[in-house]
């Protein structure tokens, strides 16, 4: 079924009244996810954001609690405001980087509400990849361009009109406000079967990746691999599924707010003890770590990799690190006796 | 636990007490504030809490009281940092924040029947002294077999828990063997480093399990020790410490390997450490 971008700019701006709109905008840097009020605002043709949309559910920086200290006794308060939101615009391997994340924020033992709050009142309209960039490689992962995985509701991009597709009951009661949907013509049909048939032309083979990593902590891969990286953390800042964080304390006179902020597994204070030990105390040991969460550890405990192919962080490195040879090189590597 | 587990419980500090000579590790005494918070805060030993000084922020630490001890919790904490400094300079009746309690604890229903032996060095007494306590406590004394603690420091003075020690000496249940590292003045009980006191003693194997708490130089002599006594990796038990954020397996700062060190831990087997990366 489809909708005319016409209709769909209509349903979209009556959503305003009701939601926060969140859609692809161009800004100074490119291309943004931020709050819209209409329709005409929202970037059509562009590949990706430059960071991840992930920020929505697990912001940069987030208030946990507030404290207020007098003489000897104190006051905590603790609340957490969140608008209905529509994610518009979210490319399918953003979707799934979500779906991972909802892994790390709810495990066997502990839910975090402040990512869960958010995540139970958001809608995802993820829309389909009509071109793809060099460094996409989600094809790798089982997943593609035109993947609705992680999607509530899931648009392709027919030029004046869109391919509608219904994922979830959330998207359900959302796409109730689409009228006027209408059945595909022939050629319009067979653009839809040519975009959901896409791969991306880069693609590395991850099919041997977690158990060959079983067998190579101590190997001397690691050793030069990540000689020229400079630890500036852009690529788990631009991750969608990097999650790590830390919690600091911001505090005037005798009020002070407890907030998390995002962290990385690159930053060398990350594992510092108090005692001055420091278990990943080199480059090394951290590059293994990101590698090993992401491809071996991760698997391990979520049966997924944490890795959706986006190519964010072979955009950003600034010293071209290419995760896709890291990977590549370990699939290569030859094994030492550990 | 809390709906929200990133929000703290307020606790009172009732006693702040200079533990040892070097003054360096304090014992805070924390009293709930109600018997709601007492009843959400069900611990075992072996676990942790993260404690709020408000004003300089939160900080994992061992729990050394055992939950027969109702009413309190007790934390003995050595000033390295920001949030440690701010506790040892707390006036009594502050009231701090607690959120746990967290992780797991020593496996008591495997103890159960068996001997066993506590090891440990330095301040890594705490959450020992909670097993020992918990253990000793006339609801459970009947649970275990022989106590052993063999526990070592520096010098006298930088021994934890003065008072309960001297008690321990005279108590037919559990069997106490202190040791410093060199000698000193008045000093008549044991002297040598833990792994060669541990060889000393000798503790049987047989239907014993062992928990070794304390530097990791102490660790890593100590192991072989008891390896040779024939305790199997599966029947030493060991507590880790990591930098942590969160405390509930999120922040990811604490693993090791697959593990984190918060949740699925800090308590785990000598077996259980060797299928891990030596990353710690």
């Amino acid at each position: 079924m489809k909708i005319s971008k016409e209709k769909f700019g209509q349903a979209f701006d009556a959503l305003v009244a009701e939601y926060q709109i969140i859609a692809p905008v161009s800004d100074a840097n490119g291309i943004a996810f931020k709050g819209v009020k209409s329709f005409s605002e929202v970037k059509q043709d562009y590949l990706n954001s430059k960071l991840p949309p992930k920020a929505f559910f697990f912001p940069q920086h987030e208030k946990l609690m507030s404290y207020k200290k007098e003489g000897k006794e104190v006051t905590v308060k603790s609340e957490l405001k969140v608008e209905n939101t529509v994610l518009f615009g979210i490319r399918p391997c953003d979707a799934k980087g979500m779906q991972l994340l909802d892994m790390v924020f709810k495990n066997d033992q502990y839910t975090d509400p402040y990512y869960f709050e958010r995540r139970d009142k958001s809608v995802i309209i993820g829309v389909a990849c009509n071109k793809i960039a060099p460094t996409c490689f989600c094809s790798s992962f089982g997943l593609s361009p035109a993947g609705s995985e992680g999607s509530d509701i899931f648009l392709i991009d027919l030029g004046d009109s869109y391919d509608v597709e219904v994922i979830t009951e959330k998207g359900k009661a959302l796409a109730a406000r689409f009228e006027a949907l209408s059945e595909l013509s022939a050629d319009e049909q067979a653009l839809v079967d040519k975009i959901k048939d896409a791969v991306t032309l880069s693609k590395v083979d991850v099919s041997t990746t977690t158990s060959k990593l079983d067998k190579m902590f101590n190997n001397p891969y690691w050793d030069t691999l990540q000689e020229k990286c400079i630890g500036c953390n852009v690529c788990s800042f631009s991750c969608p599924t990097c999650h790590c964080f830390d919690i600091s304390e911001e505090v005037r006179k005798n009020e002070g707010t407890r907030v998390r902020t995002w962290d990385a597994c690159m930053a060398p204070l990350f594992t510092l003890h108090g005692s001055g030990h420091n278990p990943r105390d080199n480059k090394k040991a951290r590059w293994r770590q990101r590698m090993m969460h992401k491809f071996n550890y991760f698997v391990h405990n979520n049966g997924s990799m944490s890795c959706v192919g986006c190519g964010r962080c072979i955009k950003g490195c600034p010293v071209n690190m290419d995760i896709r040879q890291v990977i590549d090189g370990a699939n290569k590597a030859e094994l030492v006796v550990e | 636990m809390q709906l929200n587990p990133y929000i703290p419980i307020t606790m009172k500090l009732v006693k702040n007490l200079v533990e040892t000579e070097d003054k360096l590790i304090n014992t805070f005494t924390l009293e709930f504030l109600n018997q709601q918070d007492e009843e959400n805060f069900k611990y075992m030993p072996g676990q942790f809490a993260e404690l709020s000084a408000y004003g300089h922020g939160e900080a994992p630490f061992g729990i050394a009281t055992s939950p027969t001890e109702p009413g309190i919790l007790k934390f003995s904490v050595a000033k390295v940092g920001c949030v440690s400094n701010a506790l040892h300079l707390m006036e009594e009746g502050t009231m701090v924040g607690v959120r746990g309690p967290m992780g797991n604890y020593y496996p008591l229903e495997k103890f159960k029947g068996k001997n066993v032996v506590i090891i440990g060095g330095g301040f890594a007494f705490t959450t020992l002294r909670s097993l020992a306590k918990y253990m000793l406590d006339d609801k459970h004394r009947g649970d275990y077999g022989d106590i052993t603690v063999i526990y070592g420091a520096r010098n006298p003075g930088l021994l934890l828990y003065k008072e309960e020690l001297a008690e321990w000496e005279n108590n037919p249940n559990i069997n106490l063997i202190t040791t410093i590292d060199r000698p000193a003045e008045g000093w008549t009980k044991h002297v040598g480093f833990i792994p060669s006191i541990t060889e000393q003693i000798a503790p049987s194997s047989v239907d014993t399990y062992a928990v070794v708490c304390g530097p990791p130089a102490m660790i890593k002599f100590t192991l072989p020790v008891l390896e040779k006594l024939n305790f199997t990796p599966e029947s030493i038990y060991t507590s880790l410490e990591m930098r942590m954020k969160c405390g509930l397996g999120i922040c990811g700062r604490c693993n090791i390997g697959t593990e984190y060190v918060c949740k699925d831990g800090p308590v785990f087997s000598m077996a259980q450490l060797k299928e891990l990366p030596n990353e710690y």
